[in-house]
């Protein structure tokens, strides 16, 4: 391990800008909570849920930082796994941010089951044909991993297992999202979903998500503790953002393509691209302008680039461009009505052949802020408590930042 | 009163007049009888040497299945929660309109859970909650569904719906929980007993219903003489429901 002469320590400062963040934390963890003991008194009826669009507002939060989780994992995993020192110094706090967002996805995740008191049985009866129990696994995994990954980092006793637990991580959380992605790849019967290429798209939006959340979450960490974060560090992650965005949009163009191609997929493909749907304005708007071209330009156009603004306003709007995106793939895809006849058109009491419609109620906005919360107090408690943050990262060779 | 007299002469001519010609045009579908389904002892355990399907002739459906959905609600009392919106009513069979979009042909029929052999509602649910007995009905382990919505996501059919409030006065044979998945189970706690499903009962003329494993079963002898149609039957889940003249 390289970053031997790094100094980590616990954040010092006890002022109102840490206990700030940290209530503001716990009260969205309120928040969730009064959600969940609401739905699980009166049941689901009082959310926009319902038996067309049967996944909400809480699954996008909870997807949201599930692949966020992996994601941010990377830092860690280009210190160990691609052996580039300047980010190993990072490892620790990618590792605490990753089991952070895991767990608050999860949280929602769970707390929006419909019987979330039979958790137990999740954990003890396995169909191992489904892709869900193989994700209650590979979750499971994951947090085993990174704590032992995170320990590894912090203890010289077991030093030695820093590598090979890196590398066991770094190839767990590529699973992980493909295991994520595969949830909706897996899905036959609905046309916006079937696919293969949602495992690699999630992972390269693990990658794009990931690394600009922790741009925003570590600049904030460290500006707040009064520590100098290194100019070269951020430009490299400025170039690295810029291409994980890029692949995004790669496999996003070549699905979309792919599926416009094929005449069962089409019109679903008009309904998301077409501007027939609000789903479109979503995804024009929202995903590729303000979420990938705004960005692209901040990070690349000459006049910009070499601003730090410039990469935090393009990590903000690639954050919001992920949820947006995720929402329309996982609101979007259920909304277009399933095809009972090819050619026919169809009718029922069921809402058959009908575009669905979804207004999530603020019991669903709370349960998903809720499990930001749980992210934001756990990274806030972990920094204050153990010794995840460099005291500096200043290298002689850049002008640094404070 | 001489009136009312001949009108019920004239109807029960013609419905005499009737059913002489439905049975003499298709007398392959009509005489549903319980003895397509015999009793399973209760100390046995279901056979995979029987496969439960269902024949529906959507020409002999008059109401498009309407009668079919009532009995099914009736038996298992779903469809009036009194808080849930339209769209979260509970709808385990429904009539579906179909209309070609080239011909503007038009028909109904009653959808519901297809008893796939290859459900994607099993393969999907993490706890085995959502599962295929032996003798092929799909249906929900109430006990261990834990209401994760996947297998509503995986049905081609939407034949799933989620309960999305605390219920009361729930028949006893069909208890349906707060916060589960459910759907057509073939009626099994009457197959069980010899007796048809509910559905199948309300429309005797339109519907057979039997085990496709034999090969002498009224069911077998009338898909080998008329074929029959699956719904998506593309996708090669190989529903155990057979329609015909769709």
């Amino acid at each position: 391990m390289s970053n031997k002469a790094i100094v980590y320590s616990e954040v010092q400062q006890s002022g109102w800008g840490y206990y700030g963040v940290l209530m503001a934390g716990m009260a969205l963890v309120g928040l969730g909570l009064i959600a969940f003991f609401y739905l699980e008194h009166t049941g689901h009826y009082v959310t926009g849920m319902n038996n067309q669009i049967v996944w909400g507002l809480p699954h996008v939060f909870a997807i949201f930082l599930i692949v966020a989780a992996s994601g941010i994992l990377n830092i860690g995993s280009i210190g160990t796994v691609f052996n580039n020192k300047a980010y190993q110094p990072l490892g620790r706090l990618s590792g605490l941010l990753a089991i952070s967002c895991l767990i608050g996805g999860l949280m929602v995740l769970v707390l929006d089951l419909g019987r979330p008191d039979r958790l137990i049985i999740a954990m003890t009866h396995y169909n191992f044909k489904s892709i869900f129990a193989w994700n209650i696994i590979l979750y499971n995994g994951f947090l085993a991993l990174v704590g032992l990954y995170v320990w590894a980092m912090m203890d010289h006793k077991i030093q030695y297992l820093y590598k090979p637990v890196g590398f066991a991580a770094f190839f767990w959380r590529l699973v992980l999202t493909a295991g994520t992605g595969s949830i909706f790849g897996f899905l036959v019967a609905r046309e916006a979903y079937d696919s293969a290429i949602f495992a690699p798209l999630f992972i390269l939006i693990s990658f794009a998500l990931g690394l600009a959340l922790f741009i925003l979450i570590s600049y904030v960490l460290f500006t707040g503790a009064q520590r100098v974060l290194s100019k070269d560090l951020l430009k490299r992650k400025r170039y690295l953002l810029a291409l994980f965005m890029g692949a995004v949009l790669f496999f996003e163009a070549i699905f979309h393509i792919t599926a416009l191609y094929a005449a069962e997929h089409s019109h679903f493909e008009q309904f998301i691209l077409s501007g027939a749907s609000g789903y479109s304005l979503w995804f024009w708007l929202g995903h590729i302008v303000l979420g990938s071209i705004v960005p692209l330009c901040l990070l690349l156009l000459p006049w910009w680039r070499e601003q730090v603004s410039s990469l935090l306003g393009a990590a903000a709007l690639v954050v919001m461009g992920s949820f947006i995106q995720l929402y329309v793939i996982i609101i979007g895809g259920q909304a277009y009505p399933l095809t009972l006849f090819p050619n026919a058109t169809v009718e029922s009491s069921f809402f058959d052949g009908v575009i669905h419609t979804y207004t999530p109620t603020v019991w669903e906005l709370m349960l998903g802020v809720g499990g930001v919360g749980v992210t934001l107090v756990m990274i806030m408690i972990g920094v204050k408590v153990l010794r995840f943050l460099p005291v500096s990262l200043a290298t002689a060779a850049s002008g640094d930042i404070e | 009163m001489t009136k009312n007299l001949v009108n019920e002469y004239r109807r029960r001519f013609l419905a005499g007049l009737g059913l002489m010609v439905g049975a003499t045009l298709l007398p392959e579908l009509s005489n549903t009888q319980a003895a397509d389904v015999t009793a399973r002892p209760e100390n046995e355990p279901a056979s995979s040497h029987k496969r439960w399907g269902m024949l529906i002739d959507v020409k002999r459906l008059t109401d498009g299945g309407a009668a079919m959905v009532a009995a099914c609600q009736h038996e298992h009392g779903w469809g009036h929660d009194p808080q849930a919106s339209a769209e979260q009513q509970a709808q385990w069979m429904r009539v579906v309109k179909v209309t070609d979009k080239q011909t503007l042909h038009s028909f109904s029929l009653p959808v519901m859970c297809q008893h796939c052999e290859k459900p994607p509602c099993v393969d999907v649910c993490p706890t085995g909650a959502s599962m295929k007995r032996a003798d092929g009905i799909v249906y929900v382990n109430k006990h261990t569904c834990i209401g994760c919505r996947y297998c509503m996501m995986a049905c081609p059919y939407k034949a799933r719906s989620f309960v999305h409030e605390p219920l009361k006065d729930q028949k006893p044979h069909s208890p349906r929980g707060i916060g589960t998945v459910e759907s057509c189970n073939l009626c099994v706690h009457r197959i069980d007993k010899g007796q048809l499903p509910a559905c199948v009962e309300a429309a005797p003329h339109a519907v057979i219903f039997g085990d496709l494993q034999d090969p002498d079963s009224r069911i077998s002898q009338a898909l080998k003489a008329s074929g029959g149609t699956q719904i998506r039957a593309d996708l090669g889940l190989n529903p155990q429901v057979y329609y015909l003249n769709i």
